[in-house]
């Protein structure tokens, strides 16, 4: 059997008092994209944290390429929700997705022409080249998110983590960024991302990640994405607007 | 010859509040960006009871000692703001008020006890709360550059990094940056200024000198690494100017003119800053005004043209 990419055994974390995640067992294979579903306060974020030891985990282990993440760093790319950085800082696009290299500049150097080209062919990538010179506090959310995508391409990892890239971007942009997780799924590079509409679950992940403080089911979107799963992921408060196969939406109180 | 001492002993004290004012300037800029200009407040009141406790436990007045006293209170300071606010509901900012006026409380208290010694009595100990940089000898003014120097050497060294670990600490570690490493650079880098500035300006006037070079910069740039050098150059201009001034009057104190002339290009940067100046704000609104009332002019040029009301 093949390595697994990604291997989470027996993971748990905890935000204050409350256990946010338990018992989360998976494995992921390569070249996959995943989407990982779950309500509010599932512990999707938390999980993608504690994964990438941003967050302290309770126990549990998770290794990547069968490495601890320490060693696997360089090949795993992250993309955080925009919402965690202030967009006020005083830098430009450019800038922004440079850092991207830092890692392989290696502390203490200065970035180079060829690492501008690089970033630059990134933003090209993303349909934000004209965007390069522009200030980060004049993006509009999309924009930003795009910023973010470039960012994490420059770091040409085989592995990457997404926030939800997807949320509070308009239509354009959610083609643009599913268009690049698809190129990137191609070339045989691995994606997890956390998403929120239900909706297009189906079109854009093959494999899926039902959460909900544990992993409730995991595997092939054809047979993992029904309708029973979802009631088990999202408890009684899933209501179901159309009684097909395809169109779901949920209402969560929360 | 008294002239002339004079003269020297004001060039040593220009040079070191021009250079501790660098110092204050471009770690400020970090403290700002890091959302802790509070942080600098706190830390800096928390110096004066290490430097009251250095002096009794040594029973004389060496500059090198009551730092090292001063930097070991005010890092205690910080390990406590830290400690509240990760084992308590306590907010950052609440945590930050409680060890300012605590920590400030206790020196003052130290303070008193020292003064009834006989050697504390002449000591003085006072300076330290307002600062007084006119009575900084040739040795203490050394002491001073070279530390100021290691401060700005350090943020120099590690500006990619520290733009980094302040624009998005997540994404930096997972780069690989040690975000806790750079948070002991930052708060040793931070301890460093106060404790080499208090010398000159004092526990309570340090602060304005971290602080406000940085936001006056911010008026300026849209750029980090402009802002980092913009306020270096208004922290060290404040601290060169402010010691000039006080020099015109007999006894005049120079830590207070240092922070009335930082406050000063502040007040300018907030009217004439080339990027959030009031000026530019209110002549970019009014220019855009114009440009969008020309537009519908423009768009409604039939016989029905109606004035807008727009003076």
């Amino acid at each position: 059997m093949v390595e697994p990419v990604v291997e989470v055994k027996n993971l748990a974390a905890s935000y204050r008092k409350n256990i946010v995640l338990r018992d989360v067992n998976f494995c992921v294979q390569a070249g996959t994209l995943t989407g990982i579903i779950g309500p509010n306060g599932a512990g999707k974020s938390t999980l993608l944290k504690t994964m990438l030891t941003l967050h302290p985990a309770l126990q549990g282990s998770v290794k990547f390429f069968g490495l601890p993440f320490k060693k696997a760093q360089k090949r795993i790319g992250y993309v955080p929700q925009r919402g965690s950085v202030d967009w006020d800082f005083p830098t430009d696009v450019l800038d922004v997705v440079t850092m991207g290299l830092y890692g392989q500049i290696g502390w203490l150097r200065r970035p180079k022409r060829l690492h501008r080209e690089k970033a630059y062919s990134a933003l090209t990538q993303t349909g934000m080249a004209e965007y390069a010179e522009r200030q980060i506090n004049q993006l509009s959310g999309g924009q930003q998110q795009r910023v973010f995508l470039a960012r994490a391409l420059v770091q040409d990892a085989d592995l990457y983590f997404m926030d939800e890239p997807l949320a509070g971007v308009d239509a354009a942009t959610e083609r643009a960024i599913m268009n690049i997780l698809q190129q990137l799924k191609a070339s045989g590079k691995t994606v997890m991302v956390v998403h929120h509409d239900l909706q297009t679950v189906k079109d854009y992940f093959d494999h899926v990640l039902l959460l909900n403080r544990t992993v409730i089911r995991h595997g092939q979107t054809d047979q993992v994405f029904t309708k029973e799963h979802l009631a088990q992921t999202y408890g009684g408060t899933m209501r179901w607007m159309r009684e097909g196969e395809s169109h779901v939406v949920f209402a969560h109180d929360e | 010859m008294w002239s002339s001492l004079m003269m020297s002993n004001v060039q040593w004290v220009l040079i070191s509040t021009m250079i501790l004012g660098v110092a204050a300037g471009t770690i400020g800029c970090i403290a700002y960006w890091k959302k802790q200009s509070l942080m600098s407040d706190a830390l800096a009141h928390a110096a004066l009871p290490g430097v009251v406790i250095a002096f009794l436990v040594l029973g004389e007045k060496n500059l090198f000692v009551l730092m090292i006293g001063a930097a070991g209170t005010a890092l205690a300071g910080a390990f406590f703001i830290q400690w509240i606010r990760s084992s308590t509901r306590i907010t950052a900012d609440t945590a930050m008020g409680m060890i300012l006026s605590v920590f400030y409380g206790l020196g003052i208290m130290l303070l008193a006890i020292a003064n009834r010694t006989a050697s504390g009595n002449q000591s003085g100990l006072d300076s330290f709360i307002f600062g007084q940089a006119a009575a900084m000898v040739r040795s203490d003014v050394m002491t001073m550059l070279s530390l100021a120097v290691a401060v700005i050497l350090i943020v120099l060294i590690l500006f990619k990094e520290w733009k980094i670990y302040l624009f998005d600490p997540q994404f930096a570690q997972g780069s690989g940056l040690s975000l806790r490493g750079m948070d002991v650079i930052y708060t040793t880098v931070l301890v460093t200024t106060i404790v080499i500035g208090i010398q000159a300006v004092g526990v309570i006037l340090i602060a304005a000198l971290l602080i406000i070079p940085s936001v006056s910069a911010r008026y300026w740039t849209q750029s980090f690494r402009t802002m980092v050098l913009l306020s270096a150059a208004f922290g060290g201009v404040s601290g060169a100017a402010g010691t000039l001034i006080s020099t015109l009057g007999s006894g005049w104190p120079t830590g207070p003119f240092i922070v009335v002339t930082a406050a000063s290009l502040f007040v300018l940067s907030l009217i004439f800053g080339k990027e959030k100046g009031i000026f530019i704000q209110y002549w970019q609104h009014k220019a855009r005004q114009k440009m969008l009332s020309q537009q519908q002019a423009d768009r409604q040029l039939g016989p029905n043209r109606v004035e807008e009301g727009i003076q």
